[in-house]
């Protein structure tokens, strides 16, 4: 097989259509983290509060059919994904409270949610299932696909515009799409992103001008619970409708190693959250290729090393290209005077 | 007519028991501008932030125009037409002038902020009260006197009719508190009465209608009219006794030069200059006074001199041993002690012992170590030692540093850096933040240390400190030293702020030949 079938079998369509599918659960949890990272605190249970939010989605999903019976088809994974969000945000709000009005350690209370979810799905999957490992023997429906009229006729768009199958992709994907264009506006344009921003970079100045503080730093833990939800959700009741457990795999974690990497605004965040999907895509595609599956494994966290080592070592040659300027000035000045 | 603000019998008991008011009685009238002094503790602030909503009265009532109010919060006071304009600004750096001003109160155009019209409401309320301000800036990058007019002008657009400045002079320049007080000025012409915290008496004297003094939480002098009493009267109220104002100052003895600059550069993470070759000597038995606005370098020079920065460029020698680019314990064995401007910070270890804090720049050295075991017993009688010479007052040598007051954690300070015999004292706003007899005692150790032939290089923003000590005075203004003067009857606050303020500059030649 030589490199030009390789890169060739690699870099088509299909690859676009999968990096879009697999970025859409890093986008919405790394909108959560960025609005929870503006407003002052730092939210490190995304990871948590996926994993509850994809757990209970597929089993209230797959229950609803029992409880409701001859309630239409389409209402059950709806009901999965409004429990899924509950879920996410009573535990947010949980994190908020603690951390907020009790004063605890906003890092150890997030690390405790993310124990938490990690042990509790199981836990709760075993006494429901008898099973550790997956929800396979719950028969879960799947949020639906959205898919777009007439491009499936046309060769390549039809796979861009409607994924690898033309079936056209999770309703999360659009979900993500808007959120971000949405997230945006309300930051820069809307009185309350303003307000949140101003929280976040000094609480006392916005508390001096009547804005309520804890108010703010409350609302936003909430709304990245509900992203984070969305995130999670998107994997059990998306392409997959199961739920295994700890399905999320640091996906949270990546999702706010985005909002670093994309420099704290929201387009910068889904740039950099879509680089880490075409890490991920980049692995699964080469999963099919006769690549030990360790190598691939590798790849993302790989890929988040490096962007961090490139993206300060970038920095650093900023650091030293400004002193260096900084001296030209000098002995400029020098020749001059 | 009942007086425009009036609070009575305030009283203010912290949960941690301090006592900050005690039965304050307070009373503005329309249209006046009225001081509020004291030393820092005296509880002024405390009053203020009462009145501001922003803490809670133990017991008193508050009285606008008569009437019985309650404030519970700014939104509150806020409501009430109360503006107040804090030390430390309330400002959002990457937020422009106009949305900071709109702040909370955004224009709205639907759902959206109606940013033009926040830029229109600034640039008519800036014209209004001449208070010029550019409202596309971003605050990050405009300097401090246009911040302070932002703040003003926040208060102004909420609807402000009783304005209330905490120390608004602490950060200007003599040629900017001219301008702020013109601005305050025309406030009270339009109608605004304004409430003036200082502890500089020059200002009282100048500005205000009426003074109120406060000592120790309560009232000294009530409402007095500034044109009756004298400065040596208000410091006296102030301070419970006769202040000296001026340090005695015995000739200079000038020795050679210890410590020798060069062409010392910093640029900061960001890129910024923040020191551009910088040079001078410090010589034995001299104080070398840096003056400027702050955020000139300042500290900037004191952070890179001591070892807490790596320069960028530049040479520095102490006694001839070079000691830029070593770390702070290498510069301290090359004889140079470092009282620095952010005490709590870098001066001090908050949860340690008094005892601790006095030795941690010796205690691996003998007596306090030897052969690699600690003599704690050393080091408590150490402390012992030096907390008589300081006057530091503590219950015990044992006290954690953090339950001092200011006077008393400066003066630990104090007491470890002059106690280490260096060659070279760089002393950044010794006096900053502290009651006026520590502040005093202080001044006078700076200037022991002097007549002891050693090097002090002195930075400070309190332009009057730096002239009642200096020898020389150098002013930096944007990392650089623009000017270099012999301290004398000749040099005035106003020359000096002209060079603070970047408006004039000696030749490289002059300042050369001054180094």
């Amino acid at each position: 097989m030589s490199l030009d079938t390789v890169l060739g079998s690699i870099f088509t369509v299909a690859f676009i259509a999968t990096i879009i599918r697999i970025s859409t659960p890093l986008i919405l949890p790394a909108l959560g983290g960025l609005i929870s990272e503006l407003a002052g605190v730092i939210n490190i249970a995304l990871e948590g509060l996926m994993l509850v939010a994809a757990f209970l989605g597929v089993v209230v999903g797959a229950y609803s059919a029992q409880w409701f019976p001859g309630w239409p088809g389409w209402v059950y994974p709806w009901l999965g994904a409004l429990a899924g969000i509950l879920v996410s945000l009573v535990l947010a709000w949980l994190l908020a409270f603690v951390h907020l009005e009790l004063g605890a350690d906003i890092i150890l209370a997030a690390l405790a949610i993310n124990i938490l979810a990690q042990g509790g799905t199981v836990f709760v999957m075993f006494a429901l299932t008898g099973d550790k490992g997956s929800t396979s023997t719950l028969a879960s429906p799947a949020l639906p696909n959205i898919v777009i009229p007439f491009v499936n006729r046309i060769p390549v768009l039809g796979v861009l515009f409607n994924a690898e199958n033309m079936t056209g992709y999770n309703i999360m994907t659009y979900a993500a799409l808007v959120l971000t264009v949405l997230v945006w506006f309300v930051l820069y344009r809307m009185p309350f992103g303003a307000h949140l921003r101003a929280v976040g970079e000094n609480p006392e100045a916005a508390a001096s001008v009547g804005i309520n503080v804890r108010r703010v730093q409350y609302t936003a833990i909430l709304l990245s619970g509900l992203l984070a939800a969305l995130g999670g959700l998107n994997l059990s009741m998306g392409y997959l409708t199961i739920f295994q457990a700890n399905m999320t795999a640091g996906r949270g974690f990546i999702a706010l190693a985005a909002v670093y990497l994309g420099n704290r605004n929201p387009i910068g965040t889904v740039i950099a959250a879509v680089i880490f999907g075409a890490a991920t895509a980049l692995g699964a595609q080469m999963g099919t290729l006769n690549v030990p599956p360790q190598y691939i494994e590798m790849i993302p966290p790989f890929v988040t090393i490096a962007a961090l080592v490139i993206y300060n070592l970038r920095r650093q040659a900023q650091l030293a290209a400004n002193a260096r300027k900084f001296q030209d000035k000098l002995e400029q000045e020098h020749g001059a005077g | 007519m009942p007086p425009f603000v009036e609070m009575r019998d305030i009283v203010k008991i912290y949960p941690n028991g301090v006592v900050a008011n005690r039965g304050v009685h307070f009373s503005v009238e329309k249209g006046e501008i009225h001081a509020l002094v004291g030393e820092n503790g005296a509880g002024k602030t405390t009053l203020m932030k009462i009145l501001y909503g922003m803490e809670h009265p133990t017991a008193g009532q508050i009285f606008l125009e008569g009437r019985p109010v309650r404030i519970q919060n700014p939104h509150q006071a806020i409501d009430l037409g109360i503006g107040m304009v804090h030390q430390n600004f309330m400002l959002i750096p990457s937020f422009t002038i106009a949305q900071n001003i709109v702040l909370g109160q955004e224009p709205r155009r639907g759902r959206f902020i109606d940013f033009e019209a926040a830029a229109r409401l600034t640039t008519e309320l800036s014209q209004t009260y001449g208070l010029q301000v550019d409202p596309q800036a971003r605050v990050e990058a405009t300097p401090v006197g246009m911040r302070q007019r932002v703040e003003i002008l926040k208060t102004l657009y909420r609807g402000a009719n009783l304005l209330i400045l905490d120390e608004p002079t602490a950060v200007l320049t003599p040629q900017e508190t001219a301008d702020l007080f013109r601005a305050v000025r025309r406030l009270v012409a339009e109608g605004k009465t304004v409430i003036f915290i200082t502890h500089k008496l020059v200002e009282v004297k100048q500005i205000a209608d009426r003074v109120t003094v406060m000592r120790h939480g309560e009232v000294t002098g009530e409402a007095l009219r500034t044109a009756d009493v004298s400065e040596a009267d208000i410091a006296q109220l102030m301070v419970g006794r006769k202040v000296l104002f001026r340090i005695e100052k015995p000739p200079q003895q000038r020795g050679p030069a210890v410590a020798q600059v060069r062409d010392l550069s910093y640029i900061s993470e960001t890129g910024r200059p923040l020191l551009r070759e910088v040079s001078f000597n410090v010589y034995a038995g001299e104080i070398l006074g840096i003056a400027g606005v702050e955020g000139n370098g300042q500290t900037e020079l004191a952070e890179v001199l001591s070892g807490l920065k790596p320069p960028t460029t530049g040479q520095a020698l102490v006694n001839g041993r070079p000691v830029l680019g070593k770390g702070p314990r290498q510069v301290r064995q090359a004889g140079v002690a470092h009282i620095p401007e952010d005490r709590l910070t870098n001066g001090v270890a908050l949860d340690a012992s008094i005892a601790d804090n006095l030795v941690v720049d010796r205690y691996f050295r003998p007596p306090f170590t030897r052969r690699g075991v600690m003599y704690p017993r050393l080091i408590r009688r150490h402390a012992r030692d030096l907390m008589h010479r300081f006057d530091i007052r503590a219950a015990s040598e044992e006290s954690p540093v953090k339950s001092l007051s200011g006077g008393n954690m400066q003066k630990v300070i104090v007491a470890r850096e002059f106690s280490s015999e260096p060659a070279l004292l760089i002393a950044a706003q010794p006096t900053r933040g502290i009651d006026i007899g520590a502040a005093e005692f202080v001044r006078q150790q700076l200037v022991q240390k002097r007549n002891e032939g050693k090097a002090v290089l002195l930075i400070s923003a309190d332009l009057a400190e730096v002239m009642s000590l200096a020898d020389r005075i150098a002013v930096m203004f944007k990392g650089r030293i623009v000017g270099i003067f012999q301290n004398g009857p000749d040099i005035t606050e106003e020359e000096l702020g002209l060079y603070m303020l970047g408006l004039k500059q000696q030749s490289p030649d002059e300042i050369e030949t001054l180094q």
